[in-house]
C-alpha cells in the first residue's frame, strides 16, 4: 500500500462541529508515525457557530496553510460548506461530506457522502459526527479508495487517540470512528 | 532523543518563556494570545517552579506588573492581542527609556485578516514608535526558539524586547521539540536609582539618547540578523525579502519546481531593528520585493526606493492577511512569470451565540424594555448581539459605557432623547468600564449599563475574571463582587437578574429606564454562567424546560430571525426543535408571537 508521507487535507465545518478535535487526532496520528507536522486553525469568534477551516499537512512543510488545489483531500462536516472550500481540493481528490451531496459538480474529484448525523444519534453520541466522518474516511482509504491513500489508517489514529487523549475523550472517541469505519466498509 | 510534542504556537511560546526561566508571566485575555498564559499556568501547575502566573484587569496592568519584575532583576514576560498593546502602551513606552535589568519580553500576537480583531494593526509599528526591538517568528519551532535570544537582547542591551506572533503562528500546530524547564534561581533584588526609574524629563533626554545607541548596537547583533534561505541564482538580481509566517510560505513557494532559483530568499528574523548591514546588502541588488504583514515595516527601513516593492510601492496587498496562494502570484510576477490567482469563494456562515446563551435572554429583554433605544456594545461574545439588533456600536473594550454617556451628551437638549442602553461583559467590566462608569456617574449620565455577567471571559476560552476566587493555576485568590464596585462608583441602582427570567429581566430594565431619566446611570447585572463554565455554580444553575414547536407554527421565520437560536431551525414550512443543540433553556418560550414554541 503506497501512503504518500507528504500530504495535506482540509477539515471544514461549523464552529462547535469539533473541526478541531479532528484535526488534532490526525496531527497526534503523524506524530507517532514520526511525520513532522503542521495545522492551522479557526479560534475565537468563529467557533461560535461560524464557517471553520482546519490545514492539516504531514511530511516535509514550512507553511501552515494549504494552497488552492494542493490539498489530496477534505472532510467536510457541514455539506452547505462544499462549494466554500471544494478549491483546495486537487484534481483525483477525494472530498468526504456528512449528509447528502452529489459529486456532479465536480467531475474531477471523488465525492464520498455519508449521513453521519444519523450514525452518530444511532450509537447514542449525537455530538460525535465529527468521528464518525473520521472513521469513514479511515474505511475509504483502508479500503483503497482513496489514491494515493491516506498517510494514516484506522490502527494509527486509534492508537494516537488512545495514547494522546484522555481516557474520557478515547473511551468515547473510538466507538464513533468505529461506527463510521464500519459504514466505509461494510455499507 | 529528541521528545517531539504537538504543540499550538501559544504552548510553544509558553515553552519557551519556562525553558529561558521566566519568572513572572502576566497577560489579559484576547485571541490570538489567550492560550500562552493559559499554557504558561498548566506548565506552572506541572512543575512548580514558583513562577507567579497571572491574568491582570487589562493589559496596562499586566505590563507593569511584568515590568516591574524585570526591574527587580527577574526575567519576566507579558502577553496579549495586537489591540491589548494599545492599552499597554503608555507603561511600553516610558518602559523602553527607563530599560530593563532582568530580561523583558513583550508578546504582541497580531491578527491580519482579521480573524477576531477589530483592527489588523501591525505591533511591529508599535514597536518602532516605542523604540524597542521586535522579532517576527514563522512557525511555532521558531516563535519557542526566539524566546532566550530575546530574553539574552534584553539583558545584553537593557532594553525590552518585542516577540510579534500572527495568527497563523499562534493557532497553527506544529510538532516541537521540549527542553528542560529552568529554574535560573534568581533573587529578586531591586536597586534604587530614581535617576533612572523614576527619571525627571531632564534625565529622560539621556534616557532618549541611550536608547537609540542602544538600538543602534541591536541592529548589528549577529544572533538575530536575517538569515539567507536558499541557494540562489548564480547573479545577484533579485532578493524577496519576508518575515514572519510570510516567510514560512514562501520557503514552500521558493521549492515549487518552476520558482526554484529564480530568486535569493531571505528571511528577516528581527524587523525593527532592520540590520544595517543587511540594508546595505540588499541595495545590490536589481529588484528587491518585500513580503511582510501586515504593515511596510521592512519595507520602510530599505533606503532604495527605486528598487524596492512592497506595500508602499508594488504589488503586495495593504490590507488582509497574506495567504501563500496570493504570494504565489506576486512572487511570480517579480520573476516576470505567468500566474493565474485562484481566489477563494467569499460566504460562509456568520458566528452566533451559542444555543442557551444567557447573553441572547438579555438582549431580548433589552429590546423589549427599550425598542427604540440606543445600544452600546463592546468586546467579547455578546459582541453578536448585534446579531439580534441590539448591538448598535462596538468601539474597544469599556467603550459601551463611555459611548453611552457620549449618546446622552449628545442628545440631552433635545424634546424627546432616546432610551440609550449599554451592555458590557463581565470582564470588559473590569478592564476598562469602572473608570467609564465613574465618569457617567460624575456628569449624571443618564443610561442603562447592563453587565452581562456570565462569569468567566468567555470568548477567548473562560479564563477567570477579578469576581471569580481562583486565578490562572487555579490557585485561591481574594474575589472582587461586582455590584458593591458599581454602588463604589457611586451608582445609586443597581438590580440583579437572572436573564433566563426574561420578564424580571424586562421588568428591571423598565424601571432602570425610568430611574436615569433623571438620576443618573443606573445599572442591571444579569447573572447567569455561560455554558461552556463548568464550575460548580454554573452546575447550580442549570436547568431543564423542554420546549416544543405546536403545530399552528406558520413558519413566518420570526423567531429565526429576532432569535436566532442555532436550535430553532426551519424544516419545511414550519420551525422546529433540533434536539441536538437545544439545552433547554426555555428562553424561547417568550419569543414567538403566536405563541406556538411551548413547554414540552
Ligand atoms: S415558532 Fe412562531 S415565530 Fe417561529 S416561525 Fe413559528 S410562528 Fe413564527
Ligand atoms: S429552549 Fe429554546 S432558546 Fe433555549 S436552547 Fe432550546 S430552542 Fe434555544
Amino acid at each position: 500500500m503506497d501512503r504518500s508521507t507528504d500530504q495535506q487535507i482540509i477539515v471544514s465545518g461549523l464552529g462547535g462541529q469539533g473541526v478541531l478535535l479532528v484535526s488534532r487526532i490526525l496531527a497526534e496520528s503523524a506524530i507517532l508515525k514520526g511525520f513532522p507536522v503542521l495545522t492551522s486553525e479557526d479560534h475565537g469568534m468563529a467557533q461560535r457557530g461560524g464557517t471553520v477551516v482546519s490545514h492539516i499537512k504531514a511530511g516535509r512543510f514550512s507553511s501552515p496553510l494549504i494552497r488552492p488545489e494542493q490539498a489530496c483531500g477534505m472532510i467536510v462536516l457541514a455539506p452547505e460548506n462544499l462549494p466554500l472550500h471544494q478549491h483546495f481540493v486537487g484534481p483525483g481528490g477525494w472530498m468526504a461530506v456528512n449528509g447528502t451531496a452529489s459529486g456532479e459538480n465536480y467531475p474531477d474529484r471523488n465525492l464520498f457522502a455519508v449521513d453521519a448525523d444519523a450514525l452518530c444519534r444511532k450509537i447514542g453520541q449525537p455530538r460525535a459526527m465529527n468521528l464518525v466522518m473520521l472513521g469513514f474516511v479511515l474505511g475509504k482509504s483502508d479500503w483503497n479508495e482513496f489514491a494515493p491513500s491516506f498517510f494514516c489508517n484506522m490502527a494509527e489514529v486509534c492508537a494516537a487517540v488512545r495514547e494522546r487523549f484522555p481516557e474520557k475523550v478515547s473511551a468515547s472517541a473510538i466507538p464513533a470512528l468505529e461506527c463510521g469505519y464500519e459504514a466505509a466498509t461494510g455499507g | 532523543m529528541e521528545n517531539k510534542q504537538l504543540m499550538m504556537g501559544n504552548e510553544a511560546i509558553a515553552r519557551g518563556l519556562v525553558e529561558s526561566g521566566c519568572a513572572m508571566a502576566t497577560s489579559y485575555p484576547g485571541t490570538p494570545a489567550s492560550e500562552i498564559l493559559s499554557s504558561v499556568a498548566a506548565l506552572e501547575r506541572e512543575f512548580r517552579t514558583g513562577m507567579h502566573v497571572q491574568w491582570a484587569v487589562n493589559e496596562k496592568v499586566a505590563l507593569e506588573i511584568a515590568y516591574a519584575g524585570c526591574q527587580a532583576g527577574l526575567r519576566t514576560a507579558v502577553s496579549m492581542k495586537q489591540v491589548g498593546l494599545n492599552v499597554a502602551l503608555d507603561p511600553l513606552m516610558s518602559a523602553a527609556y527607563m530599560g530593563t535589568k532582568g530580561g523583558f519580553i513583550v508578546i504582541s500576537a497580531d491578527d491580519p485578516g482579521p480573524h477576531s480583531s477589530q483592527t489588523e494593526q501591525d505591533s511591529r509599528l508599535m514597536a518602532m514608535a516605542a523604540r524597542i526591538p521586535v522579532l517576527d517568528p514563522d512557525s511555532p519551532r521558531q516563535a519557542r526558539e526566539m524566546i532566550e535570544p530575546a530574553f539574552r537582547i534584553s539583558e545584553a542591551f537593557g532594553i525590552p524586547v518585542m516577540l510579534r506572533p500572527t495568527t497563523r503562528v499562534c493557532h497553527a500546530r506544529q510538532d516541537v521539540a521540549s527542553g528542560v524547564i529552568v529554574d535560573l534561581k534568581r533573587r529578586p533584588a531591586f536597586e534604587k536609582d530614581p535617576a533612572r526609574w523614576a527619571a525627571t524629563p531632564k534625565f529622560r533626554l539621556k534616557l532618549h539618547g541611550d536608547l537609540e545607541r542602544k538600538l543602534s548596537e541591536i541592529a548589528a547583533h549577529a544572533p538575530t540578523a536575517p538569515v539567507k534561505l536558499n541557494a540562489g541564482p548564480k547573479r545577484r538580481a533579485r532578493a524577496v525579502v519576508a518575515s514572519g509566517v510570510a516567510a514560512a510560505h514562501l520557503k514552500e513557494i521558493a521549492s515549487d519546481p518552476d520558482l526554484t532559483d529564480r530568486f535569493d530568499l531571505y528571511q528577516v528574523l528581527q524587523p525593527f531593528p532592520l540590520h544595517a548591514e543587511f540594508i546595505e546588502e540588499m541595495g545590490r541588488y536589481d529588484a528587491v520585493l518585500v513580503i511582510e504583514e501586515t504593515e511596510p515595516v521592512i519595507e520602510m527601513q530599505l533606503a532604495d526606493r527605486n528598487r524596492v516593492q512592497g506595500k508602499l510601492f508594488g504589488p503586495v496587498p495593504r490590507v488582509g492577511e497574506l495567504l501563500p496562494e496570493g504570494i504565489e502570484s506576486i512572487v511570480k510576477g517579480f520573476c516576470k512569470m505567468p500566474s493565474n490567482l485562484r481566489t477563494a469563494p467569499a460566504g460562509g456562515r456568520r458566528p452566533t451565540l451559542c444555543a442557551g446563551c444567557p447573553h441572547r435572554a438579555s438582549f431580548f429583554a433589552i429590546r423589549k424594555a427599550a425598542p427604540r433605544g440606543i445600544y452600546t456594545g463592546d468586546i467579547g461574545c455578546y459582541t453578536l448581539g448585534l446579531n439580534l439588533g441590539a448591538v448598535d456600536t462596538v468601539l474597544c473594550m469599556g467603550a459601551a459605557i463611555s459611548q453611552a454617556a457620549g449618546f446622552y451628551h449628545a442628545y440631552k437638549h433635545t424634546e424627546k432623547p432616546p432610551d440609550i442602553v449599554a451592555a458590557i461583559g463581565d470582564s470588559t467590566f473590569f478592564h476598562a468600564g469602572v473608570p467609564a462608569l465613574i465618569d457617567a456617574k460624575v456628569q449624571n449620565a443618564g443610561f442603562v449599563l447592563m453587565i452581562l455577567d456570565n462569569r468567566t471571559t468567555a470568548m477567548t476560552g473562560g479564563q477567570p475574571t477579578p469576581a471569580a476566587s481562583f486565578g490562572a493555576t487555579g490557585n485561591p485568590l481574594s474575589p472582587v463582587a461586582i455590584e458593591p464596585l458599581v454602588n463604589g462608583c457611586g451608582v445609586e441602582f443597581c438590580r440583579t437578574v437572572d436573564p433566563y427570567q426574561v420578564n424580571e429581566t424586562i421588568e428591571a430594565l423598565k424601571q432602570a429606564l425610568e430611574f436615569c431619566r433623571t438620576r443618573g446611570p443606573a445599572v442591571v447585572v444579569a447573572r447567569r454562567s455561560c455554558l461552556l463554565e463548568r464550575g460548580p455554580e454554573a452546575k447550580a444553575e442549570r436547568i431543564g424546560i423542554p420546549v416544543i414547536v405546536s403545530d399552528a407554527c406558520d413558519g413566518c421565520g420570526y423567531c429565526i430571525k429576532h432569535f436566532e437560536c442555532p436550535a430553532l431551525v426551519m424544516s419545511g414550512n414550519r420551525v422546529s426543535i433540533d434536539p441536538a443543540v437545544c439545552t433547554q433553556c426555555g428562553v424561547c418560550l417568550n419569543v414567538c408571537p403566536k405563541n406556538c414554541i411551548c413547554p414540552a
